[in-house]
């Protein structure tokens, strides 16, 4: 049943989700917190998107945007435009979303310990949005919830659908939100950082069912995580993000191979990496990422960046391409050669 | 989720070259901020001055003078908020009444402190068989409501107590009775504050360290741990205040608190019910005044515990 | 559960002797109930002793509390008052179910509480339901509508209402529903009392009886139980769950009906659980301002007259309730909240 829809959408390449200069806030007692500074970015239709940056550069509140998930007041989106299949998601009422979320585009969150509710049974939790959105009935929910608890690699389904989640390990939480993520069948999953809180070696097997299953339904993904070793494996296009700007974007040999932007390849020497030398030493970013309480002007990264130069400090570089296949980087300055573009 | 809070706390070097502010400006930056707190403690120091600077003007004699024939007189030039049911001005002894109320506030506060540090803190700290016991005893003590505990409490002090001279005034016994028991009544919720305060911070480094150096359990106590739990006591503290005047209030109401002549605004609205219908402003000044106080005690609390304690805010 | 059940009804029995032994060394000397006894002054010092001797006053404090405790079937008492015990004690004393019998009418004290009960309980049940459900109502709105308009009316009404004085609210309410809607010629409420004498006690005259002594006893409750219930709301709206439960596209009722006010619940139900056994006490201000026949006027009467016998029954039935109602809240705390068992 699960597979039913792979079949069908076998054609790549087709824009899924759109989203053009968005610019989120929040308004808080200390003063407005420039969250998400105008950033555009696309998926495709079947594609992984790696979105990568130190936690709150703006990637999860980006992606919490999109499907208004963020809490106006104190939250505002103050421009842009998220066009999901020609649909302005950003211009759609809260009634209207709320056939868009679970149904088309479904989440998982960070911690499994506190994004499942602890009085409701996890059976009720996958349930009810097959009910909201497909109108089964409760038997026939919980027959579907009993196919997507297998579907995840948890045994004695039947008899889960009555637990709690405290009951559960984290790592068994988690696959319970990606079954009832994936519930619905939605084209896109968003993964906000879903391994961050788990055990190394449960990290592994949240990665590999995630990318399994993406593959057996063919919808596209759009991965958070801080940790670049994690996407190596399974993104397509990587994204990088600073201080709620993207600063570079490329396919994920591209960017591993020959990072553009001088973040993207500080982050890149600070991450262990297997195939170098041993007495390489790991090298750590300077300083911290600049405060979002100030209206960002110039290149939020000069404070830390080695390669900076007087115009670095005035103007923001925007997204400009840089070799083939959509390779784009937010710099100044040519890190190669250290001259100025 | 990137909450806001963490975004907050990334600063640039430049930030970083300012020195921080200290943990004073910083509560007083917030206390500042939440606006009804800042009402609350302008309207309470214009209500002190009312009842201090008000006995310049108007002498105690005067609000203990009575004349029966003009009891009952409503608002006037003469009486503004016309005279009671013997005769005396009502303005003069919400003056009179209100020195002794908000005294009452504050001294039943001290005791109700002081026990519930006490309690809380040898609990907190010694634990075993101290805790139990101390426990045991607050559990009880919560057990059956405030009111009749004060209801007990004020008969079998009433009475018992003499008369008190201080600052050249005469105090009437039943005031130091009222202090007492509203201090004997209220202190169970402070001390398990404290008790939870310090059942925490005795596991800390710095208590280990005092105490690995020889320090000794009585300045542990009040030298190392009580420090670190001021915050909640104060608020506790400012909130008690505001109870203290209520609880005055309603056992004076009961006619079991301040015994004539002295005044309080609890005690003048004693009887005010049987004047429900021809003598409104009995029962309205001191009342209201009674509202207005709390509320701006309130008002003033609510603040303090935004500044002193942010994590406790619950918006 | 059971094991548990029974567990804390024996912690609770240190609790009530410790209750018990000091409210009645206190109210064996709020003063003297022979003197004001049936009303009318002893006069002769005779008829004082002998009276004394009757009622067991003269005995020590703690013979007193010891017959009060266990009853005094195991000894003799003097029954005509003559300084010579005679005839075989018949207090069966309150552990055996035997509340004794009132110093002031003679009436057995349960008999006394038990007249008093269902006036305290009409009045206290239908202010708790008006204010529970008014609170909720309140508190949840201005939880889901945090920064509205509306939000800051209800906060900053509920600060008010918080600090009003009971005695300001029920003098309050009088004036303008009693005295001047009669003045101007409007349908009045009544002041005073349970029901017209000249009607009778009928349902309709308790109820409009009830109008304003429910008003004034509910706005404070009511402004600090809307108060507890949007910061808990708000706590829980805040939470990761419910995040996830907009992320799948729920309604937005079953968001805040179900996943937001099932996880509230929790606190809600403590709060209310542990405050139900106090409404057996009445309320003391109000029954008072009010002219209610209730265990609060009866609770402040009897200590005037210094009648040990009811206001230790009064004040032991109130430390029962409690202990029973914080079982009951544990439970009912399980039985909510799947992550908590007490086994």
């Amino acid at each position: 049943m699960l597979l039913t829809r792979a079949a069908g959408r076998c054609e790549p390449m087709a824009t899924l989700l759109d989203v053009r200069d968005l610019k989120t806030r929040f308004h808080t007692p200390e003063g407005t917190v420039y969250a998400v500074n105008g950033i555009s970015f696309h998926v495709d239709e079947s594609e992984t998107l790696a979105v990568v940056g130190e936690s709150g550069c703006g990637k999860s509140v980006s992606m919490l945007s999109v499907l208004q998930l963020i809490l106006v007041p104190p939250g505002e989106i103050a421009a842009g435009s998220a066009l999901y299949r020609g649909m302005d998601l950003l211009k759609k009422s809260e009634y209207e979303m709320e056939a868009i979320r679970g149904q088309e585009i479904a989440m998982i969150f960070q911690d499994p310990m506190t994004s499942l509710n602890p009085v409701l049974t996890i059976g009720r939790q996958i349930s009810e949005s097959l009910r909201v959105h497909k109108g089964m009935d409760q038997k026939a929910a919980a027959g579907r919830a009993v196919e997507l608890l297998e579907l995840v690699g948890i045994s004695d389904p039947l008899h889960s659908l009555g637990d709690y989640p405290h009951q559960f390990s984290g790592g068994m939480r988690q696959r319970v939100m990606i079954a009832m993520a994936l519930s619905c069948n939605p084209s896109l999953l968003i993964a906000d950082e879903p391994t961050t809180a788990l055990d190394v070696t449960i990290q592994a097997q949240i990665v590999e069912l995630v990318s399994r299953i993406r593959q057996q339904i063919g919808m596209a993904v759009i991965w958070i995580t801080h940790d670049l070793g994690v996407v190596a494996g399974i993104a397509d296009r990587v994204m990088v993000m600073y201080a709620g700007f993207i600063v570079e974007e490329a396919g994920v040999n591209a960017l591993y191979e020959n990072p553009c932007h001088p973040y993207t390849s500080a982050l890149l020497g600070a991450l262990p990496r297997v195939d170098r030398r041993r007495d390489r030493r790991l090298k750590s970013i300077p300083g911290a990422p600049p405060s979002l309480l100030v209206e960002p002007h110039g290149c939020p990264f000069t404070a830390r960046c080695e390669y900076a130069i007087e115009r670095c400090k005035t103007e923001n570089p925007s997204l400009t391409p840089v070799g083939q296949d959509h390779h784009n980087i937010a710099c100044w300055v040519d890190i190669h050669t250290g001259a100025a573009r | 989720m990137e909450t806001t809070t963490s975004q907050i706390a990334t600063l640039t070097p430049d930030d970083l070259e300012t020195p921080p502010l200290s943990l004073g400006q910083l509560t007083w930056r917030r206390f500042q901020r939440h606006k009804p707190a800042i009402i609350g403690l302008a309207v309470l120091a214009l209500l002190v001055l009312y009842a201090l600077a008000g006995s310049f003007f108007i002498s105690e004699k005067y609000a203990n003078y009575n004349d029966t024939s003009l009891r009952l007189q409503g608002p006037s030039a003469a009486h503004p908020f016309g005279t009671d049911s013997i005769g005396r001005d009502v303005l003069a002894r919400t003056i009179y009444g209100g020195q002794i109320s908000l005294l009452i506030g504050l001294t039943a506060v001290v005791v109700e402190t002081l026990l519930g540090i006490l309690v809380g803190a040898l609990a907190g700290y010694y634990g075993g068989v101290v805790d139990s016991v101390l426990m045991r005893i607050t559990e009880a003590m919560l057990n059956i409501p405030e009111i009749f505990l004060l209801i007990v409490m004020a008969k079998y002090f009433g009475g018992k107590i003499p008369e008190v001279d201080l600052f050249g005034r005469t105090f009437s016994g039943s005031v130091v009775v009222i202090v007492l028991i509203i201090g004997l009544t209220s202190w169970m919720y402070l001390a398990r504050i404290v008790r939870a305060q310090f059942l925490s911070l005795k596991e800390n480094e710095f208590v280990l360290a005092a105490r690995a150096t020889g320090t000794r359990n009585i300045e542990i106590i009040f030298r190392h741990i009580l420090p670190n739990s001021v915050a909640p006591i104060v608020v506790s503290a400012t909130l008690g205040v505001a109870n203290a005047i209520l609880a005055e209030a309603y056992i004076s109401f009961l006619g079991l608190g301040v015994q004539p002549p002295t005044a309080t605004w609890g005690n003048m609205l004693d009887g005010a019910n049987n004047y429900l219908e021809t003598a409104p402003w009995l029962w309205f000044f001191p009342g209201f005044l009674i509202l207005v106080t709390v509320l701006s005690i309130n008002f003033l609390g609510d603040g303090l515990r935004d500044a002193l304690d942010p994590r406790s805010r619950t918006v | 559960m059971t094991r548990y059940i029974i567990k804390r009804l024996i912690q609770g029995i240190p609790l009530l002797l410790i209750i018990s032994v000091v409210l009645f060394a206190l109210m064996m000397s709020v003063g003297d109930p022979v003197a004001t006894m049936g009303g009318r002054r002893v006069t002769r010092a005779a008829d004082y002793e002998r009276l004394k001797r009757q009622l067991g006053l003269d005995k020590p404090i703690y013979m007193q509390y010891i017959y009060w405790l266990v009853g005094n079937t195991w000894t003799r008492t003097d029954v005509d008052g003559d300084g010579v015990a005679e005839t075989a004690g018949t207090r069966l004393g309150i552990l055996r179910g035997d509340f004794g019998t009132s110093l002031v009418n003679r009436k057995p004290v349960m008999q006394v509480i038990g007249e008093r009960i269902p006036n305290t309980l009409i009045l206290m049940l239908t202010g708790e339901v008006i204010v529970i459900l008014g609170a909720l109502v309140v508190g949840v709105y201005s939880a889901i509508r945090q920064y509205s308009t509306l939000d800051h009316v209800v906060t900053a009404l509920s600060f008010i209402g918080y600090s009003l004085p009971i005695f300001f609210i029920a003098l309050m309410s009088m004036y303008i529903f009693a005295v001047l809607f009669k003045r101007w010629g409007l349908p009045y409420l009544p002041t005073v009392g349970m029901f017209d004498p000249q009607v009778g006690k009928t349902f309709v005259q308790v109820v409009y009886h009830m109008v304003l002594p429910v008003i004034s006893m509910s706005v404070v409750s009511l402004a600090s139980y809307s108060r507890y219930i949007r910061s808990t709301m708000l706590d829980v709206l805040n939470q990761d769950y419910i995040r996830t439960a907009r992320s799948k596209g729920l309604p937005r009722r079953t968001v805040i009906f179900v996943h937001a006010l099932k996880n509230a619940s929790l606190p809600i139900a403590t709060i209310v659980g542990l405050d139900l056994p106090f409404l057996l006490g009445g309320a003391v201000v109000t029954e008072k301002i009010f002219a209610w026949p209730g265990m609060g006027r009866l609770f402040l009467d009897q200590v005037y007259r210094a009648d040990t016998p009811v206001v230790m029954g009064i004040l032991m039935l109130v430390a029962v309730a409690v202990i029973v109602f914080q079982i009951i809240t544990d439970v009912v705390y399980a039985w909510l909240d799947p992550r908590i068992r007490y086994d």
